[in-house]
């Protein structure tokens, strides 16, 4: 019974880091309208980023921040080539970027000092480790129960972000992105610097989805080349999708919607031996649709701004 | 009509040029517009108009010439330092963003807002609060005097074609501009609204706002303009009052077509 609550600990750490890396992309898609299909770089960078920091003795927080920073220096190096360009060469050189950098990660294995390539890194220090010098603030708690202390801490974080992102939505800057996702010619003929503005959205959203890499590592307790597939930025689209493009409260319910049906076929009787994944696969895909036909302006979009005409 | 008492150049464009590929868009075109006058673009269809409106405002980049607007040269700049300075322009099929409120498309062009500056939304709430409803009670002013007052809060997507036109007028009014750039206010409007347009754009005028429109509509370009030029297959045709322009033949020729 401990167990599985124990699990259902890491499931919400999971649903926690998955709804803060899709907030990344909601800044970005949802209300600046930039076609991100790289998020998963950012994650990335920051993930190895905070690793290997921690590894060499910097602690847990500062290690994720300069993670964070790593990945808002990856957008501001995508976004100031591509942001000036047409919409949909951001789409093309992200995509490209990430997977440039997952092969980086992958093929660095011949040298083999710093990420290790294929066999990956897999112990290095974790936020309140409740370790045997005794940890001033968990050291009462037994190791097997850390998922709690990580859970705490990402929710934590994730309520932080989502402050953040709500009062930047309200202010005049949140209202300058939506116009420039509406109609760019019209935010430039007013005055405003639209390529600015862009930077600045792509940017944060990279450092958000750093960040989350760092959470993503330490619930896995390891970081492989192969957790970065572009797959998981597509999970990130799919949550936003679901939850309402432009909507931070819709992400985190399309990150719990996403979380259950990834989980829950798990805990199924295994009625089809070895095709638990393929019908993991077919729940998602069918909620996905059953969403967009029911709700195409997602969970909690509002479905008056569908039905405008431009 | 507009006053002729002011000699003073607001805007002066010369040898400005656009070329697609092998077609001459605008060829070696000039204009010169007076300080509080109402002045008008002309020209057929296709005679490169639009073309040049772009240009001026660095929507496009011109392939040569150059653009002094009040004093200053503003054709190296970019587009948004253009408007910045008060050159405002509206588009010839309206552009209001369709899912922001009709309110919010008015607060977003209002010009200086320290909550546009992201590290400020952390640092200064009251002041951009305050600014905030600074700016509301402007963008209602505006709003109630081109009678949008009562569709404030709705989505602008929602709005009709001649509530959007409105809409867009008093929008580039909240960046208190010192030209605005009109492209076809009449097109697409009914004869009551277009009395209304006509109506408020003498009493901008009025207030000091200098203008530039392109129109078709002659009746409109008659008893607004003080000053006309026209445009011809990218070039400038000739430049006058309306009643000379108007019964020109080299503008009669240009529009019918030399048999």
């Amino acid at each position: 019974m401990l167990g599985i609550l124990i699990y259902s600990a890491t499931l919400v750490t999971q649903a926690a880091t998955l709804a803060l890396f899709s907030l990344g992309l909601n800044l970005q898609w949802g209300m600046a309208g930039l076609v991100n299909f790289g998020h998963v770089a950012f994650m990335a960078l920051g993930a190895y980023t905070t690793v290997l920091l921690t590894l060499g003795g910097v602690a847990w927080y500062l290690a994720a921040l300069l993670g964070a920073g790593a990945a808002a220096l990856l957008g501001l190096l995508i976004g100031l080539s591509t942001l000036r360009l047409r919409e949909d060469y951001l789409g093309i050189v992200t995509i490209g970027v990430a997977e440039l950098l997952r092969l980086l990660l992958k093929n660095e294995r011949p040298l083999g000092w710093l990420t290790r390539g294929d066999f990956g890194i897999q112990s290095f220090p974790k936020p309140l480790w409740p370790n045997p010098q005794g940890n001033p603030l968990f050291g009462w708690l037994p190791p097997n129960q850390y998922p709690w202390v990580l859970m705490v801490v990402v929710l934590v974080v994730l309520a932080g972000t989502l402050v953040l992102l709500q009062r930047l939505s309200r202010s005049p800057w949140g209202r300058v992105l939506r116009a420039i996702r509406e109609d760019e010619a019209v935010a430039t003929a007013l005055g405003k610097n639209v390529f600015a503005f862009k930077l600045q959205a792509f940017v944060l959203g990279g450092a958000i989805g750093g960040l989350s890499g760092a959470f993503y590592a330490w619930y896995l307790q390891a970081v492989y080349p192969s957790n970065f597939l572009p797959e998981v930025t597509f999970q990130a689209w799919m949550i936003v999708a679901i939850g309402g493009a432009g909507n931070h409260w819709g992400v985190l319910a399309g990150a719990a919607l996403f979380q259950l049906y990834n989980s829950l076929p798990r805990f199924l009787p295994d009625i089809a031996p070895g095709q638990t994944e393929a019908i993991q696969v077919m729940l998602i895909g069918l909620t996905l649709i059953f969403v967009m036909v029911w709700r195409p302006q997602g969970l909690l979009g509002k479905k008056a701004e569908l039905l405008l005409h431009r | 009509m507009g006053s002729h008492s002011s000699p003073t150049i607001l805007l002066q464009a010369q040898h400005l040029s656009k070329s697609f590929g092998g077609v001459r868009a605008v060829d070696d075109v000039a204009i010169a517009i007076p300080q509080g006058s109402i002045t008008g673009l002309i020209g057929p269809n296709g005679a490169g108009k639009t073309t040049f409106f772009n240009l001026l405002v660095k929507f496009l980049p011109p392939d040569r010439g150059s653009v002094v607007f009040d004093g200053r040269p503003v054709h190296g700049l970019p587009p948004h330092k253009i408007a910045q300075l008060g050159m405002m322009r509206t588009f010839q099929v309206p552009r209001v963003l369709s899912r922001l409120s009709v309110l919010e498309n008015m607060l977003l062009a209002a010009p200086g807002q320290h909550g546009e500056r992201f590290w400020a939304v952390w640092l200064g709430g009251r002041r951009i609060r305050q600014q905030e409803r600074e700016m509301g009670e402007k963008a209602l002013e505006l709003l109630e005097s081109v009678g949008l007052g009562h569709v404030a809060t709705e989505y602008a997507g929602a709005l009709s074609g001649g509530q959007r036109k409105l809409l867009e007028m008093a929008r580039g009014l909240m960046c208190d501009p010192k030209l605005m750039m009109l492209d076809e206010p009449a097109a697409g409007v009914n004869p009551a609204l277009l009395e209304q347009i006509c109506g408020y754009i003498e009493a901008w005028n009025r207030q000091g706002i200098t203008f530039l429109i392109i129109e078709h509509n002659m009746d409109v370009i008659m008893s607004l303009c003080d000053r006309v030029w026209v445009l011809a297959e990218g070039r400038n045709l000739i430049d006058g009052t309306p009643a000379e322009v108007q019964s020109h033949p080299r503008v009669i020729e240009a529009y019918l077509g030399s048999a």
